[in-house]
């Protein structure tokens, strides 16, 4: 294939497309009867209490936080990755060594204790 | 006879042929030709989808001792067709309060995240969509937007579970792609390339779960994890939170979340099986393609009845259980593993084949051994630090 992108993206397109007509398919087909009741939020069979958009737990944003970095460094352990079978053995040795400089970050963080959910 | 060795190319000939028979300009006739197949494929991977309903709903019925559907047609096949019917004819309710466009968008996005990753994947020989040179990055990153979807639909719903439910789903979700995308990274060192198609034909004299078997067993875990399901499904389990993030879609949109994770459950199950368990190799596929895409998609289904029997056998894990595997277990072991492979790989780069094989192997076998050990030291530890209670203190 000449150019796998202009594939690609016309597989983008017609792959949300699909959805999409399942969507409209069952907008036209579909009854339409709103009534207060139903169109309420679901509390367990009770009437909602309070705000429903709750407080943000700020150990999510610890664990985003931790991925974040870790996620950075799959992206950088990439191009080694694909390096190794052509470059001699020391850029194994030095990809390694950058692995284990963020490992000891993850023990840091573990024993400050950011991993645990509180 | 040519048919049969390179299907693709036959057809895309023809109907090229064709096409610039009727007086079309060459780019208009590529083009054509492009979407007729992309149509064509996408309508095979939902039909497989709804085949993948009846399988779910037969096989979990087995696990728990009963029959399943059986009435709907021999064994009950064509059950997921009237499941259909009733989903697209069901009230379509929007919660009041509800971000419009936003609740709309999260199932259209769940579903085409999936099947956004079937363009890549080698059914055959010579039987994929394209054969990009960044395919795995590729893989998680429209993985990614079915993480966005969850989100999207929590946040949408204007209801403080769905809320909860969403934001324990991403966390859940997210940090199980560090050792999914390190464990994706170790075919990567062993073949040197990306490429879905590239990393499969390399696997034509050895399987590479000979090679590196914890690497396969960390991302079917993180796979897993990853799909949102048991036992990884806290946020989605239906006596914890009520569905988690899609309390409040009904008909057609819910369906699309469920088609949509089942689906992507089997996704999974065709990558691990062409990552790790040789893909379309089997006998005679290099010349048959056709047979090819048939062993393929026979170890995709193994793959996912793996799958489903961790899913309908293993109790629910608790959340702060869940990311502490895999914050202080998963993600150490992925990255020493991928350390221990790239050394391995590179010192018995020029080594014989069985060397080869058998110094991954060992390799892989002694890491997991250290894991136990380490594991087992941890637990008597832990054991031995409490103090007897005294009952009458």
């Amino acid at each position: 294939m000449e150019n796998p992108w202009i594939y690609l993206g016309l597989f983008l397109v017609v792959g949300t497309i699909i959805p999409i007509a399942a969507i409209v398919m069952s907008a036209i087909l579909a009854p339409r009867k709103p009534n207060p009741i139903k169109m309420s939020t679901y509390e367990c069979g009770m009437e909602t209490v309070g705000d429903s958009w709750v407080q943000f737990k700020a150990q999510y944003y610890v664990f985003a936080l931790a991925f974040l970095i870790f996620d950075v460094e799959t992206v950088f352990l990439f191009p080694w990755a694909l390096s190794l079978n052509v470059m001699p053995l020391f850029v194994a040795v030095e990809g390694i060594i950058f692995i284990l400089i963020l490992l000891a970050g993850l023990y840091y963080i573990w024993q400050k204790g950011m991993l645990d959910w509180v | 006879m040519e048919f049969l060795t390179d299907p693709i190319k036959v057809v895309y000939d023809w109907l090229l042929e064709l096409f610039l028979g009727w007086g079309w300009a060459d780019w208009v006739a590529v083009l054509v030709i492009y979407l007729l197949g992309i149509v064509l494929f996408i309508s095979a991977v939902m039909v497989l989808d709804i085949l993948l309903v009846w399988v779910e709903r037969k096989v979990v019925a087995r696990f728990q001792d009963r029959l399943g559907p059986n009435r709907v047609g021999p064994f009950g096949l064509f059950q997921p067709f009237p499941d259909i019917i009733k989903l697209i004819l069901k009230e379509d309710i929007i919660p009041e309060g509800a971000d419009r466009v936003v609740f709309n968008l999260a199932p259209i996005l769940s579903l085409a995240s999936v099947i956004f990753l079937w363009a890549v994947v080698p059914l055959a020989s010579r039987i994929y969509g394209v054969d990009l040179n960044v395919a795995l990055l590729y893989i998680v990153a429209a993985g990614a937007i079915g993480t966005l979807s969850i989100i999207m639909a929590g946040w949408a719903s204007n209801n403080k579970y769905a809320l909860l439910g969403a934001y324990r789903m991403v966390a859940n979700m997210i940090s199980y792609e560090i050792p999914m995308v390190v464990a994706l990274l170790i075919p990567t060192v062993i073949v040197g390339s990306m490429s879905f198609v590239a990393i499969t034909e390399a696997q034509s004299d050895y399987w590479f779960v000979l090679v590196s078997p914890l690497g396969a067993l960390i991302f079917l875990i993180a796979a897993i994890a990853e799909l949102g399901r048991s036992p990884f499904d806290l946020n989605e389990g239906e006596s914890e939170i009520v569905s988690g993030y899609h309390i409040e879609y009904s008909g057609m949109k819910f369906g699309l979340f469920y088609a949509g994770e089942l689906l992507h459950a089997f996704t999974f199950g065709g990558f691990v099986a062409a990552l790790f368990f040789g893909g379309w190799h089997g006998p005679w596929a290099q010349e048959y393609p056709l047979l090819g895409a048939f062993y393929f998609v026979v170890k995709a289904m193994i793959g996912y009845w793996v799958i489903m029997w961790v899913k309908y056998t293993v109790p629910r894990i608790r959340i702060d259980h869940m990311l502490a595997f895999n914050w202080k277990f998963l993600t150490p072991l992925a990255f020493i593993l991928l350390m221990v492979t790239a050394l391995t790989h590179r010192v018995l780069l020029d080594a014989p084949t069985w060397l080869y094989i058998s110094g991954m192997f060992l390799s892989n076998v002694l890491l997991a051994w250290i894991t136990v050990e380490v594991l087992r030291a941890q637990a008597r530890r832990k054991r031995e630090s409490v103090p007897p209670v005294m009952v009458g203190d």
